[in-house]
């Protein structure tokens, strides 16, 4: 398999989801897809290309929500990134912990601090914030405003 | 049988980064095991979007204290990569030779705990004893024992002088011989393969799905190693082979952690002859709009920087993944099954920089009864000196 047999064959499969296609560089392609498809999409990349998940990284992009799936191909030097747009009112995306147990964590991190919901996580709880932190406040997004800290200090919770 | 919750954790006044294990035991045994972690969250993705490029290398430097060197280099490589650009190879060179450097002390760093652990208290004095000749070496080198502030975008921030090269080669060349001897202990050591073999199994396919990095991944058979993987840096331009077994134990862990010191070294010396002369930096002016990814083999495993750019010199998302962050959920395929004695070795044996063992309280109807680290320690030690016993070892 060549980089771009893997790149065409992954086109063809998903050409009806498939949004954005960037390859920046013989190391780097970014996929925008649609969010409905991102479980077939990487459970595709993880188990039948072989390739390794990074990491997935959120983002706050001022009109709307970011995620990217950071997957490498380690056999042809490859990174491909799956990005999905997420709509700022409602923000939600099928879970991957269920097929990559290694997304188990950044799930619940993306969770709490961008307040994204994945249906179909086993387990989302909080996972850095501390117990006292209030709910639906988002560090990671624009709109975050510094809450006071010292007075729910003070209130000894 | 009746379980019981023991809890280890959170905090350690000796050691950084404070982790809580949840061990569920019925009797000796460990049936099931849950990790908190969180205690340490300094929001540094945050305040590094409220720096320039630049300064966000002296931030980052600073999550770790151990490999301090590692986060900088996926960085730099991250902002690289949004332009993108290759550094001149003079920086590409000192940059490897300072990497490798904090792979050795960190992997003898693990090695004396590892020792401490297990009731070695010689091997714990003597690695450490060598890991200061290797912080001495580093020294005289950057000018730090460590957080060298050597990184910056598009380059190194300062040169190594010519001088210094035959003292450092001389003070590598030095301390071969001792890691021989500790290796020959180490590895015929009928003991410490009692004691190590066979505990901790994380399977092939449980690393692969864990997404499990490093020493971690390579002990059970995955050979995934960024240097080898997509070169970077100086690592194509050196010879040295990747370290993997497929024991998948504990004892595979320390064998692929001892053999990499020695690459490590091949690779540092190696650097250190061939080092080319030319330009450190690139003077980079500004960073375009983009996204960038770097990513870097640290002693733990994969460092992976996420960097997007809107063209101000501040980065608008900076998103850091540890090694650890992959490595320490895999404590829920390999701790499961062992005894307690066992779970403080199988727990440090990702190098998770040990944190846990300040407290344990065992929680039963009944009452409870605190543990403390020195009585986990002393059972851990306690075990092997019964297995010296059966052997007849004085």
């Amino acid at each position: 398999m060549t980089r771009d047999s893997v790149l065409k064959d992954l086109r063809d499969k998903f050409c009806e989801d498939i949004l954005d296609f960037f390859d920046k560089s013989p190391k780097r392609v970014y996929i925008e897809i649609k969010p409905v498809a991102l479980v077939a999409a990487a459970t595709y990349i993880f188990r039948d290309l072989g390739a390794r998940f990074h990491i997935a990284s959120g983002i706050d992009a001022r009109t709307h929500l970011e995620i990217l799936y950071h997957f490498s191909i380690e056999t042809m030097n490859l990174l491909i990134s799956l990005r999905v747009k997420l709509d700022k009112s409602n923000p939600s995306v099928d879970s991957l912990a269920n097929v990559i147990k290694g997304a188990n964590w950044i799930e619940r991190e993306i969770n709490e601090l961008l307040g994204i919901d994945f249906p179909g996580h086993p387990d989302l709880r909080r996972l850095l914030l501390a117990d006292e932190w209030p709910e639906g406040v988002y560090p990671l997004r624009r709109d975050y405003q510094e809450w006071d800290k010292q007075a729910v200090r003070d209130r000894g919770v | 049988m009746q379980k019981s919750v023991i809890s280890i954790g959170p905090f350690h006044p000796l050691q950084e980064e404070p982790e809580h294990f949840m061990l569920t035991v019925e009797g000796e045994t460990v049936v099931e095991v849950e990790v908190e972690i969180g205690y340490n969250h300094r929001g540094i993705e945050k305040l590094s979007e409220r720096r320039n490029f630049e300064q966000s290398t002296f931030v980052i430097e600073r999550i770790c204290g151990i490999c301090s060197t590692s986060h900088p280099v996926a960085y730099t490589r991250a902002v690289e990569d949004i332009i993108p650009v290759e550094v001149p190879e003079r920086a590409q060179y000192i940059r490897t030779i300072i990497a490798e450097g904090e792979r050795i002390h960190s992997h003898l760093l693990w090695y004396g705990l590892a020792g401490h652990f297990l009731g070695y208290n010689t091997v714990y004095m003597w690695m450490w004893r060598l890991r200061e000749e290797i912080l001495d070496v580093m020294e005289i080198l950057s000018g730090n024992r460590n957080n060298y502030a050597m990184f910056k975008p598009g380059g190194v921030r300062r040169d190594i002088n010519p001088d210094d090269i035959p003292v450092a080669l001389k003070k590598i060349d030095a301390i071969i011989p001792t890691i021989d001897r500790l290796k020959k202990a180490i590895l015929d050591d009928p003991v410490l393969h009692a004691r190590l073999k066979g505990i901790g199994i994380l399977s092939k396919e449980e690393a692969i799905n864990y997404c499990a990095l490093g020493p971690t991944s390579r002990a059970s058979g995955v050979d995934r190693d960024v240097r080898k993987n997509a070169p970077y840096e100086a690592y194509d331009k050196v010879d040295w082979d990747m370290i993997v077994t497929d024991s998948c134990d504990v004892w595979g862990k320390a064998v692929v952690r001892l053999l990499e010191i020695y690459e490590s070294i091949k690779i540092m010396k190696t650097c250190l002859q061939k080092l080319p002369p030319g330009e450190i930096d690139l003077k980079l002016k500004s960073i375009p709009p983009g996204e960038g990814i770097g990513a870097h083999e640290a002693p733990r495993g994969e460092t992976f920087h996420y960097v997007r750019s809107d063209g101000t010199n501040r980065p608008v998302r900076h998103k850091v993944r540890a090694p650890s962050y992959m490595n320490l959920p895999t404590c829920k395929a390999t701790v499961p099954g062992s005894s307690i004695a066992d779970a403080a070795i199988v727990l440090a044996a990702i190098d998770p920089c040990y944190c846990c063992t300040e407290r344990m309280a065992v929680c039963t109807p009944a009452g409870e009864r605190i543990y403390t680290g020195k009585d986990l320690i002393a059972l851990s030690q306690a075990k092997t000196a019964k297995i010296k016993r059966e052997m007849g070892i004085p």
